[in-house]
């Protein structure tokens, strides 16, 4: 059961109602005062920088995949306010058990862009985010990261750790019964989890309305009797409240909770899709004016708190991403021992065996010559 | 006739079939206005209608499942499942249902139902898009498995797959989607489930491979037929049933055996060949019949990925070591 001592902005917005909890508009105007997170200028200014960063961070790898230099990858333009606000209230100890679209809140984890650009190159040494603490790597099987957030949040709770856990899934990802399965657990053991399903509208080329038949994706927190909150998820402020909320909430063993971040996949669903294949012009340009950068920007300057000479930030961050992925692409060292090194703590003798034969065909190639 | 790709073969498989047979429908992730993330279901909703061709939503136990419901109540459904690492949430729905739904019936329930998807490596793909997993499936009493190589085969083993009135599980090598173009005629033409095809005829030794290896196969043929050895390949083309007669027939032609496919070796469709060349040729057998397969490990990423594929000359290198045996 929800528990009486419910945070006033999930009582407040009520996801059957379907309300959206915002705090500033596309113009940057404050429309919910009472609601406005007490954050000092350094903290805001901080929190547009980090956005500024991923997206730029992304531009450049699309780039380099369009230059032939990097495989497919998995942009987050448009989605960077739900990215930040969680990487600011994520503490060291606490977990992160990522889908594959949150890149900003790895980066807040302390993972790197070079670390980035490795997977994305096709070294698991990129993926494998190991020397971060309480970051599981990405999970490309959608939904089953509900699971394994769920079972932290019995272990945190187990060895009664002050640590809080936080799951990502898209609007898509929903409709997996991994999904469901995930927050019935979390329900049940009232364990310390913060489920966000980022709702950027597409799942590849399939919209929100052929995924589900609910009036919207926080309501199905309802059925599981755990809280739950639709956010508009391009409001850096409404963002960072809910996560405040809700961490709060849960590190102190309240249980978990579900929070909707209704946004939108400004980009590709990967670098090899075609977004004008299934959706029009209009609606991205309706969507851009809800950008998280334009409106925090907005709010900045409206407020007389930008301080920041975007052009020369831009261009500084442009060379030390540069220099990340230049370092991640001239890392040719991929031994082939490698890729039997890693899937057993004491290797059998079965592909002991595998990898003496391979050694000796490279032998038998390496004579030809 | 016309020049196609395995993309366009089995897009026009599914038209035929579309345009033929009312009760078939096809549905999954992203098969509707997009037409698959490999366009193979490309402007089959525009041509049918959306209550025929339609994006489900992102569940593959709910796929397969609804898939089961269908097909017993008179419709006969082709389900895509996006990745072959991908159907493995719809695996519990295979394996205890669409399986086993004729014998629990006692053959009231049969199940038509095909459930396709692409599968196999060497596209510099993440994580779950580069696996074969052909020997899961094809453990499975129940099931058919068929993995087409060519064009021409996809088309026709896919609107036999369509045809029978037990569960398919076809798989589609994605390095094959659109690598290879060939004549294929649009008219309609079946190629029967359960047979194998000799590629190539030879003398010394019998290489056995589907899907992708076959033309990494052929590559090492030409690097043995400077050698001076003499192969024949066989494309198994069907997993299950699989196609004793002309495996038995070969072996006892050559009396060595390689078998070549990306999958661990390990409980393999390999190691059911190797049964077979023992079981049906053993007293001709000059040389123990080996797996050239993937290792047991996880399909690397791209820059481990070249270690782990079956190279041409890993093939060439086996065919060698087996006739010098
Ligand atoms: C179990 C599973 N099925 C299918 C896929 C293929 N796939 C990758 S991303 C994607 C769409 C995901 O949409 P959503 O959950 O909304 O997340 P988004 O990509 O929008 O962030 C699909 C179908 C997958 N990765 N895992
Ligand atoms: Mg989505």
């Amino acid at each position: 059961m929800i528990q009486n001592d419910l945070p006033a902005i999930f009582r407040d917005f009520n996801p059957i109602e379907d309300k959206m909890l915002q705090v500033i508009d596309n113009e940057g105007n404050v429309v919910n005062k009472k609601l406005m997170p007490v954050l000092d200028d350094e903290t805001v200014t901080e929190a547009y920088k980090q956005m500024l960063y991923e997206r730029i961070a992304d531009e450049m790898a699309i780039s380099y995949q369009r230059q032939g230099r990097m495989y497919t990858y998995t942009p987050n333009i448009g989605q960077e306010a739900i990215h930040i606000a969680a990487g600011m209230n994520i503490r060291e100890e606490d977990w992160l058990v990522p889908a594959f679209r949150e890149m900003g809140t790895l980066l807040a984890k302390g993972v790197t862009m070079k670390e980035m650009f490795l997977f994305y190159l096709g070294n698991e040494h990129g993926g494998s985010f190991k020397d971060v603490r309480h970051v599981l790597p990405i999970a490309i099987s959608i939904g089953t990261q509900f699971h394994h957030a769920t079972g932290i949040g019995y272990s945190v709770k187990y060895r009664k750790k002050d640590e809080v856990v936080y799951t990502f899934i898209g609007d898509g990802g929903t409709s997996e019964g991994d999904f469901s399965e995930g927050l019935n657990f979390a329900g049940v053991w009232q364990v310390p989890v913060v489920f966000t399903i980022q709702n950027n509208q597409y799942a590849i080329s399939v919209p929100v309305k052929l995924q589900t038949n609910s009036i919207n994706l926080a309501v199905k927190s309802v059925a599981f009797g755990i809280p739950g909150i639709k956010v508009d998820g391009n409001d850096f402020f409404a963002m960072y409240l809910a996560y405040k909320t809700a961490s709060e909430y849960a590190r102190a063993g309240k249980g978990a909770l579900l929070i909707e971040a209704f946004t939108y996949r400004r980009g590709a669903h990967t670098t090899s899709d075609d977004p004008s294949k299934y959706r029009g012009k209009d609606e991205e340009t309706r969507w851009g004016l809800t950008d998280p950068l334009i409106r925090l920007r907005r709010y900045m300057q409206s407020k007389g708190i930008w301080d920041i000479d975007e052009e020369k930030l831009i261009s500084a961050y442009k060379s030390e991403i540069d220099a990340q992925f230049v370092e991640a692409e001239n890392n040719k060292s991929y031994p082939w021992q490698d890729i039997f090194g890693h899937m057993y703590t004491d290797m059998p003798d079965e592909l002991k065996r595998q990898k003496m034969e391979y050694e000796q065909f490279l032998s038998w190639k390496e004579n030809r010559r | 006739m016309s020049v196609m790709t395995m993309v366009k073969a089995i897009n026009n498989a599914l038209d035929i079939k579309l345009d033929e047979d009312k009760s078939i429908v096809i549905y999954g992730e992203d098969v509707g206005v997009e037409g698959g993330v490999f366009r193979v279901t490309e402007g089959l909703q525009q041509k049918y209608g959306a209550d025929r061709v339609f994006d489900s939503p992102l569940a593959e136990s709910g796929i397969v499942g609804t898939a089961l419901g269908m097909a017993v109540s008179g419709l006969r459904p082709i389900v895509e499942l996006q990745f072959e690492g991908f159907t493995f949430p719809a695996f519990n729905q295979i394996l205890s249902n669409v399986s086993r739904m004729r014998n629990r019936s006692r053959g009231k329930y049969a199940v038509p139902l095909v459930i396709r998807f692409p599968y196999g490596g060497g596209v510099n793909a993440l994580e779950h898009h580069s696996d074969s997993p052909e020997a899961l499936f094809a453990h499975i009493p129940g099931l058919k498995v068929v993995i087409p190589s060519t064009p021409h085969d996809a088309k026709g083993l896919m609107i036999s797959a369509i045809e029978s009135n037990d569960p398919v599980i076809f798989m589609e090598p994605k390095r094959v989607y659109r690598a290879i173009k060939q004549e294929v005629s649009e008219e309609k033409f079946t190629l029967p489930l359960g047979k194998a095809k000799v590629v190539l005829e030879g003398t010394d030794i019998t290489v056995v491979a589907f899907g992708a290896m076959i033309r990494e196969c052929q590559k090492a043929i030409a690097m043995a037929r400077e050698a001076g050895i003499s192969v024949e390949l066989i494309d198994l083309r069907s997993i299950y049933p699989i196609d004793r007669e002309t495996i038995r027939n070969s072996v006892r032609k050559t009396g060595r055996m390689i078998v070549v496919a990306e999958a661990h070796e390990s409980f393999s469709v390999g190691s059911e060949l190797i049964a077979v060349a023992n079981e049906e040729a053993f007293l001709y057998l000059e040389a123990p019949p080996r797996r050239v397969m993937g290792f047991d490990t996880i399909v690397p990423l791209a820059q481990g990925e070249k270690y782990y594929i079956i190279s041409p000359d890993r093939i060439f290198y086996e065919i060698e070591k087996s006739v010098k045996f």
